[in-house]
């Protein structure tokens, strides 16, 4: 596939189609897909949901009001633009991590992979922060990149069927951090005492895509002071 | 008001869904079988959005506290108001007093019961839909199904129509459904081999299928192919993992996905399949994008279904 066919429209099912930009993870792509929902925001087209991921950017349209092929057209003039638009700039969120053994049980396969320390690792997940390409699986679960490659782990061979809600964890090129308990197979490596996701306070979401996430390590003390849940996890 | 006496298996409130969340990762929710709900609204002069009650496999019990007007469709049932047999698909009125029981089902899974202007709650991001994943929605907010003794205001209505659902609209849950499948974007990376078995071959409901999707089984569709990076995800969306057992996405679906898709299956077919039970079988045919379309535009005016638009 030539980067000059891209962006792409792909049906997406009866009332949906997706604009694909890349079939990589790549930052470039995931602006142009928040640039595009931006755009699209205002625009006049009868859009019921739009859902931004990595590469990709799925519109839900209404079919009384409009047809496939009457939104491919629509939207044509608006995707040779969006390639040039400027990338709107994300917040900055800073999240505080206990990155102990007992709440991240699985610091050693991380090390194993790559053989560097537990201290050299802790700093390349706090060096710089990460991009959030996507929220989804979960309400408040942020899918963010990219990696370094010293991070850079498998998933787990099976999945947990409880990982508490604060969790870090990492799996391939991402980083997330799981808002409510949930089972999950990603690489667990601390827990925050932040909480993400609070329905009954009207909150969905700390952030949101096109978000930046610098991770800052602290003590177990300090997340204990911070209100943290200090209890073990233990496979 | 009304009051559950028996909710029966599983009895949650549900209207046309939460729209304009997806990219917060909040699912759409509201009824599994959009098809029945949108009757049950029109039989009792409802807004097609009006909250009803989805009452998984029946065995429910409702007692009404004032005069009222409703509807029941969806899976079959016996139905009776307090030992008088009553049709389904077809409005109804209760004096104050009266008990409402709905048999278990004996074709279909799912079903819904309607009063005349609609049941009342608090709405989360413009919806009662209750997602019990997300701990949202419902009576008490939180996602949680009816309890005895649970009460449900239901908004007051003078509405007085008697009427039933044409028998070529009421669906035969015993018999096996053929789905369309719109192919997707994903289809031709699929070998020959498995296109022609998703569409040669009968599949069989998973147990393990619920709001979220239904799982088939009876024939592995295997492939040897790469995954894709998490997208969004349709309801009706025929998801491939690589143990070869589709999965089609349901109103509860997750909100991105990383297997590759077949395709989606039409949103009028999907209110069928959410009425088969674990062990029925389904197959499934090629249709296009524009025919089912064209039938989906029909059938939502038909319906005075007006969705909001997130750009309104």
């Amino acid at each position: 596939m030539t980067e000059s066919s891209y962006p792409k429209v792909l049906n997406a099912g009866a009332d949906a189609v997706m604009v694909c930009f890349s079939d990589r993870i790549e930052e470039a792509a995931n602006e142009r897909v928040t640039a595009l929902q931006q755009q699209l925001l205002h625009s006049a087209l009868p859009l019921t949901d739009m859902v931004p991921a990595y590469s990709t950017l799925m519109l839900y349209y209404d079919v009384t009001q409009l047809s496939e092929a009457a939104l491919r057209q629509a939207l044509e003039p608006m995707l040779q633009d969006v390639n040039d638009a400027p990338s709107a700039e994300g917040s900055l969120h800073t999240l505080d991590v206990y990155y102990g053994d007992d709440v991240g049980p699985d610091w050693q396969r991380v090390m194993d992979s790559h053989h560097l320390s537990k201290q050299e690792l802790i700093e390349k997940h706090t060096a710089q922060p990460f991009r959030v390409f996507a929220l989804g699986f979960a309400p408040g679960f942020g899918y963010m990149g990219i990696l370094p490659e010293a991070l850079v782990t498998p998933r787990l061979q099976r999945p947990r069927e409880k990982i508490p809600a604060g969790s870090v964890a990492v799996a391939e090129q991402q980083t997330a951090v799981y808002p409510v308990d949930s089972p999950g197979g990603w690489n667990i490596i601390g827990r925050t005492a932040t909480p993400l996701y609070q329905p009954e306070q009207g909150i969905l979401s700390a952030f949101e895509v096109g978000d930046y996430v610098q991770f800052r390590a602290i003590s177990r003390q300090q997340f204990i002071e911070q209100g943290g849940n200090p209890e073990a996890l233990h496979d | 008001m009304i009051e559950v006496i028996e909710p029966g298996l599983y009895m949650t409130l549900q209207d046309f869904g939460r729209f304009g969340y997806l990219s917060k990762g909040l699912t759409r929710g509201g009824p599994a079988d959009e098809h029945a709900f949108l009757w049950a609204n029109k039989l009792v002069g409802n807004r097609f959005d009006a909250a009803q009650l989805e009452i998984t496999l029946g065995g429910a019990r409702i007692r009404f506290t004032e005069p009222t007007h409703f509807s029941v469709c969806g899976a079959d049932a016996k139905l009776s108001l307090d030992e008088q047999p009553l049709n389904s698909w077809q409005s109804h009125s209760a004096t104050a007093g009266q008990t409402l029981h709905i048999g278990q089902a004996q074709a279909g899974l799912r079903i819904y019961l309607a009063v005349a202007g609609g049941f009342q709650a608090e709405r989360q991001w413009g919806s009662v839909a209750t997602v019990a994943r997300e701990k949202i929605g419902g009576i008490h907010q939180n996602g949680q199904p009816l309890g005895s003794g649970a009460t449900l205001n239901t908004e007051k209505s003078t509405a007085d129509i008697d009427r039933r659902v044409p028998w070529q609209y009421r669906p035969d849950y015993s018999k096996t459904p053929t789905l369309g499948l719109i192919p997707g974007n994903q289809y031709e990376q699929f070998p020959d081999t498995v296109r022609e078995a998703f569409c040669y071959n009968d599949f069989t409901v998973d147990s393990s299928s619920n709001r979220m999707g239904v799982r088939l089984k009876g024939h592995s569709l295997s492939y040897q192919g790469k995954g894709i990076v998490s997208e969004g995800i349709n309801i009706g969306s025929v998801q491939v993992p690589p143990n070869g057992e589709p999965i089609i996405m349901l109103c509860d679906r997750q909100t991105l996905g990383g297997y590759p898709k077949l395709g989606t299956i039409s949103p009028l077919d999907v209110s069928r399949l959410a009425q088969c039970r674990p062990g029925d079988q389904v197959r499934f045919t090629r249709v296009t994008i524009e025919q089912v379309q064209q039938q989906l535009a029909r059938y939502y005016r038909f319906f005075d279904v007006q969705l909001a638009c997130q750009n309104a």
